[in-house]
């Protein structure tokens, strides 16, 4: 059973008196452990069909299974609970709480998951020092580079062990030497076995991904296998070093 | 478990927002804190007036009414006249009670004879000691406790003795070393000899209830004339019985047709306190208007400032709710900054209006109170504030759509 089974998925917004349908029924399936990019221009429908795979969004028509469930009639709280459990958000621009540090962020799923705060913090704690952030865990966004907020991002999406993680444009914020140490981050997770979909119009992002689907007016333009899929260099992953698989799933 | 989890977690955040907006939060907290401050204060006050109350209007025993000419407390003088007019009470019409009222246990007269200076071979006091003429039975019906010697006998009374019992402050005055009982005092030019000493009953509102003598009322009947006015007091044997005592003892005290108003004043720790709060309640409702004016503007201004921040944070609302906040959730987190918002103007204004209102303690020496109840009502409401004022923000956050949200710059 493949962990995402897309069929026939269309989304249309009602602008006034005009309709503007930003899919067209789309059908894919994604298997566990993937390393997905989704390109396309803007206007192509990416980001709504990427709010349909994050669950922010329902379609007007179609099917989506998630892990074999319907995601496509579920209610408004079942969706924020999937959401909690199933899917990591990593955003173009971080989207951290600015107010708390990055332990409390990192947390912040797992409050509304219900953990008790002991794990809790024991949790986000062993996260964030994956990620490489072990010494930072107490700084506010503010007092963080670029790449260490989009590593507390991502550290974030990982903490509730999700069934996918979601990048839209993860790197489009950052230079390309930090946004390198992302992409490096996003292959380790990758051969630890996590799902990672990437939403990107960056062909050199989308290089480093096995599989690249392209959408064009709200239709699947091309499904391809990428052959040449490109490595970081060694020692870019440096700060992986002593990652424990807590988040294989 | 998980819900009251939380809960604590909505509250921690709330207290976050609160304190990363410290002058914005600290204006909103200042409108709620003068609202419940203001009702708090007069309601402590009008509190403390009144729990002293009880004993200040009549210095009654349990279970026990008076009558009198003179309402115990005016505030007008627009019926003075009424009461001018009415008869004055004498010994026949003691009687007359005291035969009638088979139910009572005790029914006693006493009257006011004078005020002066009083004397001992000691000392002498300002020509400020009240005196009162008592009967036997107002020992018991006005609570006076016999600290050493005796009170009045009947034969006292009957054969008009001179002899009189001391309160205790007006005994330390004028036998500062030894026990007054059996010296002789002077009071008015008149020699009485001291029979016993009375325990000591304190000081009301700033005034001494200790610096009186009391000489049996046929003595002072026989001194001062037949026509002295006096007030009579009744007591029931209990709680159960007062209801019909007093009755009875209204029907003998009437001395008018039926369906015209009583032609005298019937006191009892009740009706002193039934009076007061009576003409309280204008006092009383003015400071509820008023405190309700500035709840409902501070309400207002809780509802602005939640709107605001609502506003501020649509972003940080959207995160919440893309990494699995349920609506509720959000509702909630935004509804408990609104209820913590006004709970801690609500608790400063508890805690500085019964402050307040306990002022009026130290002008008058009465015993401060601390009104807990008028504090929880003042927090409930705060919450209700909270609640009211706080909802519409909250489910405005809780339905904000997550992906506008997520983008809103």
């Amino acid at each position: 059973m493949p962990l995402i089974r897309i069929e026939n998925l269309a989304r249309h917004y009602v602008m006034g008196t005009e309709t503007v349908h930003a899919l067209r029924g789309v059908s894919l399936s994604i298997e566990r452990g993937e390393y997905l990019a989704i390109m396309g221009p803007s206007g192509s429908g990416k980001s709504t069909l990427m709010n349909l795979l994050g669950c922010l969004d329902t379609p007007n028509e179609g099917v989506y299974e998630l892990n074999g469930k319907n995601v496509a009639r579920m209610t408004d709280n079942e969706l924020a609970d999937i959401r909690n459990r199933e899917i990591g958000f990593v955003f173009q621009s971080f989207n951290l709480l600015a107010r708390s540090d990055a332990l409390h962020n990192v947390e912040l799923p797992l409050i509304y998951a219900g953990l008790p705060p002991k794990e809790r913090r024991e949790r986000a704690r062993a996260t964030l020092a994956n990620v490489g952030l072990g010494d930072r865990m107490h700084h506010r966004p503010n007092e963080l580079s670029g790449g260490q907020r989009q590593r507390v991002a991502i550290a974030r999406a990982l903490v509730n062990s999700p069934s996918i993680i979601l990048a839209d444009e993860p790197t489009g914020n950052l230079d390309s030497k930090t946004g390198v140490g992302i992409l490096a981050l996003f292959e380790e997770l990758s051969r630890r076995g996590n799902t990672i979909i990437v939403v990107t119009h960056e062909e050199e992002v989308a290089l480093h991904s096995r599989r690249v689907i392209r959408i064009r007016d709200g239709l699947i333009a091309a499904d391809e296998i990428n052959r040449e899929q490109r490595a970081v260099v060694d020692g870019a992953a440096v700060a992986l070093a002593g990652i424990t698989p807590l988040f294989i799933v | 478990m998980s819900r009251f989890r939380e809960m604590i977690e909505m509250i921690r955040m709330a207290l976050n927002a609160v304190r990363t907006h410290v002058l914005r939060s600290s204006l909103t907290i200042l409108g709620i804190f003068i609202g419940v401050f203001s009702i708090i204060a007069v309601m402590t006050g009008i509190r403390v007036l009144q729990s002293n109350l009880e004993t200040a209007m009549s210095g009654l025993g349990a279970n026990t009414f008076q009558f009198q000419r003179f309402p115990a407390i005016r505030f007008d003088d627009n019926d003075w006249e009424k009461y001018l007019r009415r008869r004055r009470f004498y010994a026949a019409d003691m009687k007359r009670v005291q035969e009638k009222s088979t139910l009572a246990q005790a029914v006693s007269a006493t009257a006011s004879f004078g005020v002066g200076e009083a004397s001992s071979k000691f000392a002498r006091t300002n020509p400020n000691i009240s005196a009162v003429g008592v009967t036997p039975d107002g020992f018991i019906t006005q609570s006076w406790t016999v600290e050493s010697g005796r009170g009045f006998s009947e034969a006292d009374d009957i054969s008009g003795r001179r002899v009189c019992v001391l309160g205790a402050d007006l005994a330390e005055k004028l036998f500062p070393l030894g026990s007054p009982v059996g010296q002789p005092v002077k009071f008015l030019g008149i020699s009485y000899n001291v029979i016993g000493l009375l325990a000591r009953r304190g000081s009301l509102f700033g005034q001494s209830r200790d610096n009186f003598i009391a000489i049996p009322l046929g003595t002072a009947l026989r001194l001062y004339g037949q026509k002295l006015s006096l007030t009579i007091q009744v007591q029931a044997p209990g709680r159960e019985t007062y209801q019909d005592v007093l009755e009875q003892a209204r029907g003998a005290m009437r001395r008018v047709e039926p369906g015209i108003e009583d032609d005298f004043e019937l006191v009892s720790n009740e009706s002193s306190v039934g009076q007061f709060r009576s003409l309280t309640s204008a006092i009383r409702l003015g400071a509820a208007a008023l405190s309700s004016i500035a709840l409902l503007a501070a309400g207002i201004g809780i509802m602005n400032i939640m709107l605001v921040s609502v506003t501020e944070r649509t972003r940080e609302i959207g995160i919440r709710r893309a990494i699995g906040a349920r609506k509720r959730s959000v509702m909630i987190q935004f509804v408990a900054e609104a209820i913590l918002l006004s709970e801690i103007g609500g608790v400063l204004g508890v805690i500085a209006g019964i402050a307040f209102g306990n002022l009026i303690c130290f002008f008058m020496q009465v015993t401060p109170i601390i009104p807990f109840d008028l504090a929880a009502i003042g927090l409930g409401i705060c919450s209700a504030v909270g609640i009211i004022f706080g909802t519409y923000p909250a489910w405005k956050a809780a339905n904000l759509d997550p992906i506008d949200s997520l983008r809103y710059e």
